[in-house]
């Protein structure tokens, strides 16, 4: 089967203990294409990002990647085993961008966006370092590579960050509120290297509370509420005409966003 | 009273005193090189979520840390014999007892030190597809290892100390020569003493070395995790 989306999600249930956060979500993120997930806090978004790079094991439903269903079906009620090659696998051509950033702070920039490389992809300490010099410089930081993390503000941290995910050619980048830790100065830096990836072609899944920069970016909105997919579409129907009372009282509450400064 | 000091017995036995000292060294240096990775394999084991990993790994923890040393060198040494017939000599039974000694003791520091690690350097490690092993090479245990450092200095340290027990099998390490020494000249204070300012010493340099590393270590930067 061949397909243009580089994600599929069907069915996809996620429970911590009693509690289920996603309750059963479908979802395509077409090649090329960035889909912004919004919603309250607690809706589930950061959750089912993390579902689609398996840092969490979903409890039921499937994650297709370029068409091909991750793990093997286990017992009746939609569950899956997944095999630790598999995923790691999976993860090397998915990048993620978190909240935190999560750099490694024993290493240097540099060395940071090297690791990935050099372990997985297997390539040479030079091609490895060439590689990251081009991404440092790429999203203005060139000559900072010796720098550690420590040394390097929120904002250069995070495109630090962007730079280790994109090392390993992903064919999809996750943001996870990337910017939501970033002092506001901060921000309009780490949103700016964002937009350049969509230019350049980038598939995107993208939790924000950045509702401006979610509305210029975005060719899909989807909306969560309480676990499950509540309106999805483009932005100007869901974020400016929403069908939905949840949305609509999401958007009000959220009447004053802005357009960050990108330029 | 008046005792009438004499140092002449130190420096006449210098060469046994420095040779037990040597034997002392040797003895910890095998612990902490057999007790250090050892104790890092009981950590991992520890932390698998296989319950038939980490009960196995948890039993022997408790069990060598709540059993006093010279009772496990007297097992290896006198007990084991019975059981087995294998007959270890002084030195083999101390260097085995103070390597599950120490492995016991580190492998709580390792657990403690990887387990401070935050869960989004696990999350960043994983996100780029790295293995386990590698990811705690490369990732996980630099960082607990630094910041663990001091923790570790201590343990060698109480080692060290420790592995006086040995003179107890007769392994001529510094107290067994201090002993025999003292045993022959009745110059019991001057001996002591002695050996009580080497050891002193020896942990010192142990100690000022160490100090050194973490310097360095958090000048360059890298020390500051998140």
């Amino acid at each position: 089967m061949t397909t243009d989306n580089v994600i599929e999600i069907s069915g996809l249930r996620k429970s911590f203990g009693a509690h289920e956060v996603l309750k059963g979500i479908d979802l395509v993120v077409p090649k090329g294409k960035t889909v912004v997930l919004l919603g309250a806090s607690g809706s589930g978004k950061s959750t089912l990002l993390r579902c689609v790079n398996f840092l969490e094991t979903p409890t039921a439903g499937t994650v297709a990647f370029n068409g091909r269903p991750v793990g093997t079906p286990k017992g009746a009620a939609g569950e899956r085993s997944y095999s630790d090659r598999e995923l790691r696998v999976l993860r090397a051509r998915i990048g993620i961008v978190f909240q935190q950033f999560n750099l490694f702070p024993h290493m240097t920039a540099l060395e940071n966006i090297m690791e990935g490389q050099r372990a997985v992809l297997g390539r040479s300490r030079e091609e490895a370092a060439a590689r990251a010099e081009d991404l440092l410089a790429r999203v203005g930081l060139a000559g900072r590579g010796g720098a550690y993390p420590s040394h390097l503000s929120g904002g250069q941290q995070q495109r630090v960050a962007i730079c280790r995910a994109l090392a390993m050619d992903p064919d999809v980048m996750l943001f996870d509120e990337a910017t939501s830790a970033l002092d506001p100065e901060l921000v309009g830096e780490v949103l700016r290297t964002m937009r350049s990836l969509r230019e350049d072609g980038m598939t995107m899944l993208i939790v924000t509370h950045e509702l401006g920069f979610a509305y210029h970016i975005a060719d899909e909105v989807v909306f969560l509420s309480e676990g499950r997919i509540y309106e999805q579409g483009p932005p100007e129907q869901v974020m400016l005409h929403p069908k939905g009372e949840r949305t609509r009282q999401f958007m009000l509450g959220h009447s004053e966003f802005r357009l960050p400064h990108l330029d | 009273m008046h005792y009438q000091w004499d140092f002449s017995v130190i420096s006449d036995n210098a060469g046994l005193l420095f040779w037990g000292l040597g034997n002392t060294l040797l003895l910890t240096l095998i612990a902490i090189l057999i007790g250090t990775p050892l104790g890092l394999a009981v950590a991992l084991l520890r932390l698998s979520s296989h319950r038939w990993l980490s009960w196995p790994a948890t039993v022997y923890v408790e069990v060598f840390r709540a059993t006093p040393a010279l009772v496990q060198l007297y097992w290896l040494y006198f007990a084991l014999p019975r059981l087995t017939g294998l007959r270890l000599g002084g030195f083999e039974a101390a260097a085995i007892a103070l390597s599950i000694l120490s492995s016991a003791f580190l492998s709580e520091v390792f657990r403690g030190g990887i387990a401070a690690i935050g869960k989004g350097q696990w999350d960043a490690a994983r996100g780029i597809g790295l293995s386990y092993p590698r990811m705690l090479r490369t990732i996980i245990l630099p960082q607990a290892v630094r910041r663990m450092l001091p923790v570790f200095l201590e343990r060698y340290i109480e080692l060290l100390k420790t592995s006086t027990i040995a003179a107890t099998v007769s392994f001529g390490d510094l107290l067994f020569v201090a002993q025999d020494i003292s045993y022959r000249t009745y110059r019991t204070l001057e001996i002591f003493s002695a050996i009580a300012v080497m050891f002193f010493l020896v942990i010192l340099l142990c100690s000022q070395l160490t100090r050194l590393i973490e310097h360095r270590l958090a000048r360059s930067g890298e020390f500051t995790a998140r």
